[in-house]
């Protein structure tokens, strides 16, 4: 049959030669790729042992940023949860009082930033949102938990450690050991 | 609507093969009519995997919708990706940087290429060889870890937008991908000798599921199912897109339409790719990777429709606005839709294993089939 293009690149269909056609032959062809990978480079990495880098922008599990003082950034201006997709962030703001100048840095904080990491899709647009660069993917991955409850991550699962108070635990969140 | 199982009036016996079965990669259900061993009638029913793509995506805006397309034809997530972000680039008549366009071919390509692996490893799985299943893993990895770094995902990239690509490439991409070139074409060989030059392989493979040019036409069959009968139907060459009609390539086509062809047919389609990956890496010019578009993008009021050719075939964005941020009704042309049609006619005929390699040939992805 002719085909409809004169465009076309044919493939090779030629017949088997009598040795290719020998059941055995191509047994022991198969065979010789596979022995040979005995010898070679394993591909496989020990995970958890083992474990791999990932660039930076590799999306995985959010975190909520503070300033070079501890203050959190975020501001309950609500831009990441109208940009998500999966309307998987909601909040709570709350007015910042006198004495509290230490803690949130600016008038507006949220009392309550919770995710949803079952409805998260791990898009980034959230991150792309932000004006006060207080949200952001990070390198971690694979939530494990018992119950979905647990998969609704609030402030203290999402906020890094205080630089000022909590400095060991940053650096150990960072991977800075 | 479900046929009871069990054996009809005239002594057929009516089984179900899925939704849950290894072969049918996926919640596909085929329920089959059986003769003996000799299929009379197969009856695909969807409906497992619906989430209702489109009807979500009429409340959401033309930002957020493509993140959900990487969902539907999660092997070809860029490609999806693509065709969604040069719809709406169509719609507002915006001018993609030659930068852009550089990329999102190269990794549409290397897509198709993770695409072919991962079929050409589960379909060698489902004709009972296992082996090939991690030879194609482990070269696909090399593919994923090179999206990873450049994308920050592995499947489900995200990684196309309105107006061009969401972040620039990583610093050693270019040198990772000609690494993994020059690697991957040796590596190609090693799938021809453990599986296209198999005489077992190719028994099980020529004359079954025929399917002709014309039943392929009428079917609507695109992609390598319809090239495997020899009809030509590359949407990168009809109606090139982005710099697809820069780069010098073959369709691949043969004639015979049955099941060794279509393999046949992606096997040859990965050299293409990497011709084509070849042509581009070197020469990806400077400047932006993103053209400049409002934070709200807004659609005129219209009809707006852009194919890409997918690892499977063509998928149709077809957007209809009101001039709002939200499309007002969003249809996709899903190519697994049509592939999966002709399997009733492909397998009339043929004993119960010959269904499974030629299902296993139109490299279905069922959430592609039913979103
Ligand atoms: S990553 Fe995407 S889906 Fe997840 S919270 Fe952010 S915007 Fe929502
Ligand atoms: S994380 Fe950023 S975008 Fe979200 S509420 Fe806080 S400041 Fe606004």
């Amino acid at each position: 049959m002719q085909a409809l293009t004169n465009r076309a690149k044919e493939v090779d269909r030629r017949q088997m030669t009598f040795l290719e056609s020998i059941y055995l032959w191509n047994i022991f062809k198969g065979m010789i790729v596979t022995f040979k990978h005995l010898f070679k480079k394993r591909p496989t990495i020990q995970y958890p042992e083992q474990q791999r880098t990932f660039s930076p922008v590799f999306r995985g599990l959010h975190v909520l940023n503070r300033d070079e003082e501890g203050r959190e950034r975020c501001t309950a201006c609500g831009l990441c949860a109208v940009a998500c997709p999966a309307e998987a962030i909601t909040m709570e703001a709350a007015e910042r009082l006198p004495g509290e100048e230490n803690l949130y840095r600016e008038e507006k904080y949220a009392a309550r930033y919770e995710i949803n990491m079952l409805r998260c899709i791990f898009c980034g647009l959230c991150e792309e949102a932000c004006p006060k660069d207080a949200i952001y993917l990070s390198e971690t991955f694979a939530p494990a938990n018992y119950n979905r409850r647990g998969f609704v991550y609030g402030k203290q699962d999402l906020l890094i450690p205080n630089p000022k108070t909590e400095a060991p635990e940053l650096a150990k969140a960072k991977g800075i050991h | 609507m479900f046929e009871e199982v069990g054996t009809t009036t005239e002594g057929d016996l009516i089984i179900n093969l899925g939704p849950q079965h290894p072969a049918t990669h996926g919640v596909l259900h085929l329920v089959i009519t059986l003769n003996g061993e000799i299929i009379k009638k197969v009856e695909p029913h969807l409906g497992y995997i619906h989430r209702s793509i489109e009807k979500m995506t009429e409340s959401l805006s033309y930002r957020q919708f493509i993140y959900v397309t990487s969902r539907m034809d999660y092997l070809s997530a860029h490609i999806n990706n693509h065709a969604c972000a040069l719809c709406v680039e169509k719609a507002l008549q915006l001018e993609v940087p030659q930068r852009a366009q550089y990329i999102r071919v190269i990794m549409d390509e290397l897509t198709r290429i993770a695409s072919h692996e991962l079929w050409w490893g589960a379909m060698a799985m489902d004709l009972g060889a296992f082996t090939p299943f991690f030879h194609a893993f482990r070269e696909r990895e090399k593919i994923n870890e090179i999206m990873e770094e450049t994308c920050g995902a592995r499947l489900t990239m995200n990684y196309m937008v309105p107006g061009g690509v969401m972040v620039d490439l990583h610093p050693d991409f270019q040198k990772k991908v000609k690494a993994f070139i020059q690697q991957y074409k040796a590596k190609i060989h090693e799938y021809d000798e453990l599986v296209t030059g198999n005489i077992i392989f190719q028994n099980r493979m020529k004359g079954i599921g025929y399917l002709s040019a014309e039943d392929a036409i009428s079917y609507g069959c695109t992609g390598p199912v319809a090239r495997g009968s020899g009809v030509a139907s590359d949407i990168r060459k009809i109606a090139p897109y982005d710099v697809y009609d820069k780069v010098e390539f073959d369709e691949v086509l043969q004639t015979e339409g049955d099941s060794f062809a279509r393999y046949m047919i992606r096997i040859q389609e990965m050299h293409q790719s990497i011709k084509i990956i070849g042509q581009l890496i070197d020469t990806i010019p400077d400047g932006n990777f993103q053209a400049k578009t409002k934070a709200v993008i807004k659609l005129p009021k219209g009809e707006f429709y852009q194919r890409v050719e997918t690892a499977r075939g063509e998928l149709g964005v077809y957007i209809v606005s009101e001039g709002a941020a939200q499309p007002y009704r969003i249809k996709y042309r899903s190519p697994g839709f049509s592939n999966l049609s002709a399997l009733d006619h492909m397998v009339r005929g043929h004993k119960i294993g010959d269904l499974i390699a030629a299902m296993g040939t139109l490299d279905l992805v069922i959430p592609d089939i039913d979103r």
